[in-house]
């Protein structure tokens, strides 16, 4: 379960001695996360060159950066988020909301200007209610967002209704088909992540509100006594984060050049995967743009190269996504598996020994 | 999040010495949460009623018990799993793929025996179960990111089986199909196969030790471990136990749908937590009965075919389940939040 912030110490499983020491010298430990993902880089892309000489083509290479640019935008915000030890996983509801907000508002003709600003504005309400549930009336974000993931997602369908609109401006939906500033490998959405990437980067990494996020991520009640405005930072990340992901469902439905029923389902899935693979700790506290950016190239990559082998489709490919999420977590808790699996053993042959514990009958209120 | 710093960190009703009246207290407050779900329940009925008055015809009530009471089935195992404050998003899968397989028994195998075709979706069910409780428990993944991962493999899974194909009505044999329309004293088999899960279940929790376990974990794990609770082997146990309840809720869906392809149930763990939470299972663990989350299920499904009745399009179904989730959890936090403070008056005021 997702780090619940208002309870006990640590709740999570986190076993806190590789956490700390991460803490402690934390440019090691994310090095050796980092450099791992290079080598899995240089890995899929091997592993691409070998399967197709169509890996490397522009129209293979526009595909994919078009691709992974949408969900690499969505996974700026829920870094941040993540790093502050939150979740949200209803990015890709509130992308649908946009969407197919926008598909409605085009076939009743309003001016695509006005849907624009009303499908933001529509995201950055979506985003504050999450903020609001879980910074004002104290909910545990998971709970928050697994709600909101289907409030959206069905208030979405309820909007366009069955229905596929597709006759969007081509001025628009030419992000496409044609590659950025006539780079014809280089989607829109790859540069708009690159822009935003560096910017989220430097605010991560040399701001003093970047570095409050991984205090409050370790420990939110010490970031709070050493004055972070703890609710605050956390309000405003979940509206940037739907600010920006029903951005990027306009971005999406005019790449489509439609928006439909069940646009851009199962992305939270891909973005969470994406952020985790990147070294970003579910825990909280612990993660790197540079991570995430370069998790996103090795998981587009490897999709595109999948892809291009004839006995792998979209759905084999979410099997493999599932793996990967879960490895991402898994690996860093193997190092400490040995000697937890040692501790079982000892408990359960300890307990063996002792009396029967009376405390078993703990009252039913939690503590959150 | 700093009301919530202010509480104390430790359950309140835990190390209260004389636990004769704050434990009354939370259970007067956990059965008015409870019957609260039946007053809402007795409400939508009664309203919807006076407006639409064939809304309690025949079919309308075996279409609401149909629906419900699979759904009921399939959260006595979510209810395991959120009590020991974790979340199983992989129910909606599993019941997908398990349906799909056993359905295709009956292609695949002719003539094969109905309970070889329920104990192959429950061993599907486990299956899944065991591999979700493994990382989650040995692995301490958390459930949330091992079960988002499932509810995606589960699902590709089910797709790379099923191909393109699908189950259709007349490859069924007639016997299997009836277990959905077969009544005992005039309540369908289903019904009573929820009924009595529930009923052990609900036992099983009150009054065995594993059982109160769950709830400790749940209430606050790092005390669980203190006492000496096997929490990894708890959580194991939940998490299989929830695949195989939503296993079994596969084969049940097949004798109901009879047509299966590979969206199968796709998004019914949504609905599953939705009934869950909104029949007082706490999001956070630690509290919550089988009683309620099946109350859950069956108030959920009451207000789909109620707003049916009365011309709300079936769209809105998806939204519903959000909102009413949200509620829930936002109520049960005002519950909880003065539950504990009237908890700790009383402890001030025995002089503890």
């Amino acid at each position: 379960m997702a780090p619940d912030p208002s309870s006990s110490p640590s709740p999570s499983p986190s076993p806190s001695g590789w956490r700390s020491a991460l803490a402690g010298t934390p440019l090691e430990g994310l090095l050796r996360w980092e450099s791992a993902l290079v080598v899995a880089l240089i890995g899929v892309i091997v592993l691409g060159m070998s399967i197709s000489s169509e890996f490397t083509s522009s129209y293979n290479l526009f595909t994919t950066s078009t691709n992974i640019g949408d969900l690499a935008i969505m996974a700026l915000p829920m870094t941040l988020i993540i790093i502050t030890g939150e979740i949200d996983l209803s990015v890709a509801s509130t992308l649908a909301l946009s969407a197919e907000l926008m598909g409605d508002l085009w076939i009743h003709h309003w001016a695509m200007p006005l849907i624009i600003v009303v499908c933001l504005l529509m995201g950055t309400v979506a985003g504050a209610i999450n903020g609001f549930l879980v910074t004002r009336v104290g909910l545990p974000s998971l709970a928050v967002t697994i709600g909101t993931l289907t409030l959206y997602r069905g208030l979405a369908n309820v909007i366009l209704g069955p229905i596929s609109v597709s006759n969007f401006p081509p001025g628009l939906t030419s992000v496409g088909v044609n590659g950025f500033l006539g780079i014809s490998s280089v989607s829109w959405s790859v540069a708009i992540f690159v822009v935003l990437g560096i910017a989220t980067g430097v605010m991560l990494r040399m701001s003093s509100l970047g570095r409050s996020l991984y205090a409050i991520g370790l420990n939110q009640e010490a970031a709070f006594h050493a004055g972070i405005r703890v609710k605050r930072i956390k309000m405003s990340l979940f509206v940037l984060s739907g600010f920006v992901c029903a951005a990027v469902g306009i971005l999406y439905a005019f790449e489509l050049s439609s928006a439909a029923e069940n646009i851009g389902i199962g992305f939270e899935l891909q973005v969470v995967t994406i952020v985790l693979l990147g070294g970003v700790s579910i825990f909280g506290g612990k993660g790197t743009i540079l991570g995430v950016a370069l998790a996103a190239i090795v998981y587009a990559l490897l999709r595109s190269a999948l892809l291009l082998t004839s006995s792998f489709n979209e759905n084999d490919f979410q099997v493999v996504s599932g793996g990967l999420l879960i490895l991402s977590v898994l690996i860093p808790n193997l190092a400490a598996f040995a000697r937890r699996g040692q501790d079982l053993l000892g408990r359960r042959r300890g307990r063996g020994l002792a009396a029967k514990s009376p405390s078993t009958t703990s009252g039913p209120v939690g503590d959150g | 999040m700093s009301a919530a710093a202010e509480t104390p960190p430790r359950a309140p009703a835990a190390d209260a010495g004389p636990l004769a009246n704050p434990r009354s207290l939370v259970d007067f407050v956990l059965r008015v949460r409870t019957f609260g779900i039946v007053g809402i329940l007795a409400l939508f009925v009664i309203v919807t009623t006076l407006i639409q008055s064939n809304f309690l015809s025949g079919s309308n009530i075996r279409f609401i018990l149909g629906d419900a009471t699979l759904y009921a089935l399939v959260a006595i195992g979510e209810t395991f799993v959120v009590l020991t404050r974790n979340v199983d998003l992989s129910v909606g899968s599993v019941v997908g793929l398990s349906a799909y397989v056993s359905a295709n028994m009956f292609q695949a195998h002719h003539g094969i025996a109905i309970p070889v075709v329920f104990l192959v979706g429950i061993g599907i069910g486990v299956a899944c179960g065991v591999v979700t409780g493994l990382i989650t428990a040995i692995g301490r993944v958390p459930s949330l990111v091992v079960t988002l991962a499932m509810l995606y493999i589960i699902r590709g899974f089910d797709t790379i089986v099923v191909g393109s194909g699908q189950v259709v009505a007349n490859s069924l044999p007639d016997s299997f199909i009836a277990i959905f329309h077969d009544t005992v004293l005039g309540i369908p088999d289903l019904a009573w196969v929820t009924a009595i899960l529930v009923a052990i279940a609900a036992y099983y929790l009150r009054s065995y030790r594993s059982g109160r376990d769950l709830y400790a974990i749940g209430s606050d794990p790092d005390a669980a471990r203190l006492a000496g609770i096997p929490i990894a082997r708890r959580v194991f146990f939940a998490f299989v136990l929830s695949g195989a309840i939503a296993g079994l809720g596969g084969v049940f869906w097949a004798t109901q749908y009879n047509t299966i392809d590979a969206t199968a149930a796709n998004g019914l763990e949504l609905q599953i937590i939705a009934a869950v939470v909104v029949g007082g299972v706490a999001i956070f663990g630690g509290s919550g009965s089988v009683v309620g989350a099946a109350l859950g299920a069956l108030l959920l499904q009451t207000i789909n075919v109620a707003l049916n009745v009365l011309g709300v399009p079936s769209l809105w179904t998806e939204a519903i389940a959000g909102f009413l989730l949200i509620v829930a959890i936002t109520l049960d936090r005002g519950i909880q939040l003065r539950l504990a403070a009237a908890l700790r008056r009383r402890r001030q005021h025995l002089g503890a």
